[in-house]
């Protein structure tokens, strides 16, 4: 049993970065990482921005060491690359010495190839390595393949907040004695079929999406993983490893809405309320929180709305960063979360990129540019997904 | 460990009455299995909301609503469900007319109800329920997620009850696909000759089972869940050996506590060798019950074995339908519950009589 928790890796790839180093180098050069797609094979090429990760599927592949594209998805080439780079980052040498589970976040599963091959396994009745990857275990089942983990294997499917919620029940599992230690994430890839869905609910940007902005037009979408290593109190043994300590989470739903949030943000501010109750921190211990602010119109209100039930007068800095690496879906929960540690670390609070005027309805703005030499001992970092799964994480410096 | 106070359950079998349990099984020859629906949904779901859910939507709102009211519960402490393959319907829709159509005129409700979380919150949004909510998406361990996920709640305090789900459905493309990978039976059979015939393959089925979880006993209660463990690609069946050694150990349990086996063979001879090298080595002389005959196999028809499982404990009678091994035993005091999806999630629930 553990009481506290706390970080000791992490590891991401998405359109700002292939890994911690140049995610961070990214963020303090305020470098977005949208742009036009590339790789993806879509009629809406040239209509949208999205954030796309800079390398072909063959390319990531020779990244996650990988000798075969067989059966590998863009969503598990994502995960490896990820995953290891937590992996060795916490220094795990023997995955078995402490028991180990992983708990993955993931909602559009191997859909980049079934929207490619359906209509092959269906109609000519041709099968290939790639039927098998369609579920979103697939992803999971790879990664725990590939470090020999056991003991506890799982998926979390929230839409959005799926990585929050995995990291959420990681964090469960050691305080309760099941893990020692688990690898918790999430990964998703871009495919046709969700840029496709959020074009049909008219909620993406066709420009750099603008988060908390009064002139805000949606969502840019976004690919990339994200995994960090959780440990119990075994970790004080070696605190050099601890990056952060987990200290408070929160999930609630807002049972409103399949795809909408309700205007006075009730789910957004059950879900941080429970956070920070569980951390027994005041509202004012925070001193940052890194928003969900997808940048459509109903999200941020409902969401400034919410910070402002909680926080009263004396809103933390915030700043939505998926102007940097698109709405990553599934995967946004345990991305926005490393973010955040990495600005928490090193003293820096990053900005909300291309805003310019504030939310009539709103009483606060983002932070519009870097904050350098700003100490930040508790962050909070929001994740909403569809059907109002929303969950919010508060990390806190080690002392 | 928890109290199974409430069940709703929509299965390919009579199973929304709980006043009755298997006493007529459903006999087809078929290849696959799909749920009987009720006649209308219009006794749980407004008929204008029901008009734009999918199959497996009305099914997760109708069995959790039938369970909740079982156990007299109106707002649950949590809403947390396990579907291996979530709302296949509608993302077969959204994806056909996306690639018919050229990614043009496509109707945003399929998306929005594609996800898989979509059931946990249309539950939620129906009961204006905003406790704690989630969704759990591995295969053969998405139903054991959500009831591990459940049981640590409330020992931690966090929910006195939880409304947990198991729930999958088969279309006719999928099975389309699924049965190219070599994993179903390749000419129809009847489902209640399935366990008899051991062969390649078995039948796929579907199903929507939510289970009321409660912190106390009440009068309403089927039978106590003491625990439950999986193990993920075990080298041998030895793996789910330990595991199930070490649940009875947790417990104060042994073998010979143990009055009854129920267990997922499903005609597979390939993947059936674990239940019977399980049976063989831990518990020879004890009878076993056996569900996926009834059900078909799905990622989530673990969560029909534990209605089976709770029932019998209740009753203190297995359905014949359901004798597998052995004779029907009486003074059913404790079972063990084991299933596996594919040889590769292995998971075993402990349960006991109250």
């Amino acid at each position: 049993m553990s009481k506290r928790i706390f970080i000791t890796g992490i590891g991401i790839i998405s359109a700002i970065g292939k890994n911690i180093p140049d995610t961070f180098l990214s963020l303090s050069e305020s470098r977005s990482g949208l742009g036009r797609i590339k790789w993806l094979d879509t009629v809406h090429k040239d209509e949208i921005l999205v954030a796309e990760v800079p390398f072909s599927n063959e390319e990531l592949a020779s990244m996650a060491k990988v000798e075969s594209l067989d059966g590998y998805t863009r969503t598990t080439l994502l995960a490896v690359i990820a995953a290891s780079e937590a992996v060795n980052s916490a220094k795990i040498t023997n995955m078995l010495e402490l028991t180990t589970g992983l708990i993955s976040g993931n909602t559009v599963g191997g859909m980049d190839k079934s929207e490619i091959y359906y209509y092959d396994y269906l109609k000519e009745r041709k099968g290939n390595s790639y039927i098998e990857t369609h579920d979103c275990a697939d992803s999971t089942e790879k990664l725990a393949d590939l470090f020999g983990i056991s003991s506890f294997v799982t998926t979390v499917s929230t839409a959005c907040s799926s990585a929050a919620n995995a990291m959420m029940l990681g964090a469960r599992m050691i305080q309760n004695g099941s893990l020692q230690r688990v690898i918790a994430g999430g990964t998703e890839c871009l495919t046709k079929f969700h840029i496709n869905g959020f074009n049909s609910l008219k909620i993406l940007d066709p420009n750099p999406c603008k988060p908390f902005d009064q002139n805000r037009m949606g969502i840019n979408l976004g690919e990339g993983a994200g995994y960090v290593i959780l440990e119990g109190e075994e970790a004080l043994l070696t605190p050099e490893r601890i990056i952060c300590e987990l200290s408070g989470w929160g999930n609630a739903c807002e049972a409103f809405h399949q795809t909408a949030s309700s205007p006075d943000g009730n789910g957004a501010y059950l879900a941080m309320k429970k956070a920070l109750d569980m951390s027994g921190l005041k509202p004012s211990d925070i001193a940052y929180i890194n928003a969900h602010g997808t940048g459509t119109d109903n999200n941020d209100v409902s969401e400034g709305h919410a910070i402002e039930h909680l926080f009263g007068d004396t809103i933390p800095h915030v700043s939505s960063t998926k102007p940097f690496t698109g709405h990553t879906t599934s995967a946004a929960g345990v991305i926005e979360s490393i973010i955040s540690i990495l600005g928490m670390k090193n003293n820096m609070i990053f900005p909300n990129l291309n805003f310019s005027e504030q939310i009539d309805e709103l009483k606060f703005s983002p932070v519009k540019q870097l904050i350098p030499n700003i100490n930040q001992k508790h962050v909070l970092s929001n994740s909403f997904g569809f059907g109002g799964n929303n969950t919010a994480l508060i990390f806190s410096q080690f002392s | 460990m928890a109290y199974i106070s409430g069940i709703g359950c929509i299965s390919p079998q009579h199973t929304m009455d709980n006043e009755v349990f298997l006493e007529e099984a459903v006999n087809q020859q078929a290849l696959f299995l799909q749920c009987i629906q009720p006649n209308s949904y219009k006794e749980f779901i407004n008929p204008i909301l029901s008009r734009r859910l999918s199959k497996i939507i009305k099914m997760g709102i109708t069995s959790a609503l039938i369970s909740l009211k079982d156990a007299g519960i109106e707002n649950p402490g949590a809403v947390i469900t396990g579907t291996g393959l979530g709302c296949v319907e509608d993302t077969e829709k959204f994806l056909m007319t996306m690639l018919d159509n050229k990614e043009t005129l496509l109707n945003p409700t399929n998306f929005m109800q594609s996800t898989y979380n979509t059931i946990s919150s249309q539950i939620a949004i129906i009961l204006k329920c905003f406790n704690y909510n989630s969704t759990y998406v591995h295969r053969g361990f998405s139903f054991e997620s959500a009831v591990m996920d459940a049981l640590d709640l409330m020992a931690n305090g966090d929910a006195d009850n939880a409304l947990v789900g198991g729930i999958d459905e088969l279309t006719e493309n999928h099975f389309q696909i699924t049965s190219l990978l070599g994993n179903c039976r390749q000419e129809a059979e009847n489902n209640l000759e399935l366990l008899h015939h051991p062969g390649k393959g078995t039948i796929p089925g579907e199903g929507s089972v939510f289970f009321t979880l409660t912190k106390e006993q009440q009068s309403s209660t089927y039978c106590e869940l003491k625990g439950i463990k999986m193990h993920y690609k075990p080298a041998n069946f030895f793996g789910v050996w330990i595991e199930i050694k070490q649940l009875l150990e947790e417990h104060n349990l042994t073998e010979e506590d143990i009055d009854l086996l129920v267990m997922g063979t499903n005609g597979n001879q390939e993947t059936d060798i674990y239940y019977q090298q399980i049976h063989s080595s831990l518990f020879p002389n004890t009878s076993v019950a056996s569900f996926k005959h009834l059900c078909g196999e799905y990622y989530t028809a673990s969560a029909f074995g534990l209605l089976l499982a709770a029932n019998i404990l209740k009753r203190q009678t297995v359905p014949t339908v359901c004798q597998f091994k052995g004779d029907k035993p009486s003074n059913i005091r404790n079972i063990i519950l084991y299933n596996h999806y594919a040889g590769d999630q292995h998971s075993v629930m402990l349960l006991s009589k109250c």
